[in-house]
């Protein structure tokens, strides 16, 4: 049995990084996280940052794709960053698509994909208090 | 190049494909072996992929079995060789199960399909009850 | 005829070393006047000489045995420096075959002539060995070539902070798209450029394949968390994109790299970030 990957929360957005060879039942394990996750501490953003993967084969894609697709459900943003250029090339010709999740360069530019829709309940109900004040 | 190299193996390393873990360690070791034949690194990466959707065939639809992977040579250029064979079920229509999108279990269907598209030479040897033993092979440039 | 023992061989060649080494340099030297000077063959005969005599002393019969190892070593030494330094086949060949000048002159002498046959022979499959080793090494000085051509004529540039571009030009073919793509792919990660670019203004054709490739380029970028633009499309190009049913689906394409540039720094503004794959 594998590790399992950790998954660190900055403010709203959760952040995923895996950094092994990703075994199969790891995978699957980590998509049930971020979705225990996402409820519990109520995060708008899954980020993944997959940097560290030397491939990604249909198992991975499907778990990638899957996370985002739950994730939207709880309504949470998923971002996949850092792929490779030779997974990239590798993934098109094995004709894997990540099914319309958002993707960037690397953590950083994926945090600022996040951003804007990053509004905490706070934030909301001020600018709503505000709203009705003027 | 027309014709197929004529490829002689210089060191052939067996693994039994038993587990999720197993799956993990057959990607290594292609991985080991495409950089000792110098691949180039999408070549590798195309070539791990493969290995990877093909073990994962040999484990759940072939109820496991093993690998077998050589580095190769035909005088000029290296290449890898991988072989899956398992004695599982095998498959009773070949066409279909190389179609884009078709499967028989729970998976994306891209397994034979994809991974053939993925490396340089492709064979598959199999009939229903007989098992199923593909052969891949991918070369340096 | 019984067969004469590699040793044997060994011990007429070193008996007979001054007369065959002086013909078999005269041979040489005539030939390849002017390409090399008579110091450098002779250093060259030598170590062949010996490794010849080494050869047979340790046992060889064929060319291909391991005794000859040393040989076949300095053999292919010179014959990949002869390719390198542009020497025609015949030049290369004939430094092996003048040892057989050599070897008439022992015609005459009677304790060389049972060995005269097998050494002939020996001689001609070395020869052999050196054409061969001359022609792989052609061979791979020709795909080295091929190989930085295909560099040189794929520049990647960088446009604006953000946004990189490769101008092709010249007919396209799979595998030069391959090593755009690659070479695309790779710079936008070195480079942290979100846009990027492939302009075809000097393609003069598009067939199926290169569509395709040029589509995977797009995807790949796109998985990456980049966007990529085609601009430059001719309009027969863009007959025969349509008429060949490639489907371009949502991918962007405009007509100069101008446009394409402008949309990108627009596009850069407008989400800085990341794209949707």
């Amino acid at each position: 049995m594998s590790d399992a990957v950790p998954i660190l929360k900055i403010g709203t957005t959760l952040l995923v990084s895996i950094q092994v060879d990703l075994q199969d039942d790891t995978a699957l394990q980590l998509q049930e996280d971020v979705a225990e996750r996402i409820t519990r501490t109520g995060a708008r953003g899954v980020i993944i940052d997959i940097s560290g993967l030397e491939i990604v084969d249909s198992f991975i894609g499907r778990m990638l794709a899957s996370v985002a697709a739950v994730s939207r459900v709880l309504d949470a943003r998923t971002v996949v960053v850092g792929m490779r250029p030779a997974v990239a090339i590798t993934m098109v010709e094995l004709g894997l698509s990540l099914g319309g999740v958002r993707t960037a360069l690397d953590v950083e530019r994926g945090l600022a994909l996040l951003a804007p829709e990053h509004e905490s309940a706070e934030d909301v109900l001020l600018a709503a208090a505000e709203r009705e004040a003027r | 190049m027309t014709t197929a190299p004529v490829a002689t193996a210089t060191a052939t390393e067996r693994l039994e494909v038993r587990a999720d873990s197993d799956v993990v360690r057959v990607r290594q070791l292609v991985r080991a072996v495409a950089q000792k034949a110098r691949l180039s690194l999408v070549d590798q990466t195309k070539l791990v992929t493969a290995a990877s959707e093909l073990a994962r065939n040999t484990l759940v639809y072939g109820g496991g079995g093993d690998v077998e992977v050589e580095l190769v040579t035909d005088g000029r250029r290296s290449g890898v060789r991988a072989v899956f064979s398992d004695e599982g079920p095998g498959i009773a229509d070949l066409d279909l199960a190389l179609t884009d999108g078709w499967t028989s279990g729970s998976g994306l269907g891209l397994g034979l399909s994809g991974s053939r598209r993925l490396v340089e030479q492709f064979s598959i040897d199999t009939a229903p009850g007989a098992g199923t033993r593909v052969e891949i092979a991918t070369w340096s440039r | 005829m019984p067969a004469v023992a590699p040793e044997t061989l060994a011990q007429t060649l070193v008996d007979h070393a001054p007369t065959v080494r002086a013909a078999w340099l005269d041979a040489a030297a005539d030939e390849l006047r002017g390409r090399t000077t008579r110091g450098e063959l002779e250093r060259e005969q030598t170590d062949i000489y010996d490794a010849l005599v080494d050869g047979l002393r340790a046992g060889g019969t064929e060319v291909s045995a391991e005794a000859f190892d040393q040989l076949r070593g300095i053999l292919a030494d010179v014959s990949a420096a002869r390719a390198r330094l542009g020497f025609t086949p015949r030049e290369t060949a004939v430094g092996m075959f003048a040892l057989k000048e050599g070897l008439y002159a022992l015609a005459g002498s009677p304790d060389a002539m049972a060995g005269l046959v097998p050494l002939l022979r020996l001689v001609d499959d070395l020869g052999l060995f050196t054409f061969e080793t001359f022609a792989s090494a052609r061979e791979a000085i020709i795909s080295e070539q091929a190989e930085q051509l295909l560099e040189l004529s794929t520049p990647v540039v960088k446009l604006w902070e953000g946004i990189v571009a490769v101008p092709l030009v010249g007919t396209l073919d799979s595998a030069r798209t391959q090593v755009v793509m690659e070479k695309l792919l790779n710079t936008l990660v070195e480079t942290g450029s979100t846009q990027a670019i492939i302009d075809i203004t000097g393609v003069p054709a598009v067939d199926t394949q290169v569509a395709q490739h040029l589509l995977k380029t797009v995807v790949a970028a796109r998985l990456m968390g980049a966007e990529c633009t085609i601009s430059g499309i001719r309009p027969q190009i863009a007959q025969t994109i349509v008429a060949l049913g490639i489907e371009f689906g949502d991918i962007r394409t405009r007509a100069t790299l101008a446009d394409a540039l402008v949309d990108a720094l627009r596009e850069g503004r407008r989400s800085p970030a990341g794209v949707t794959a």
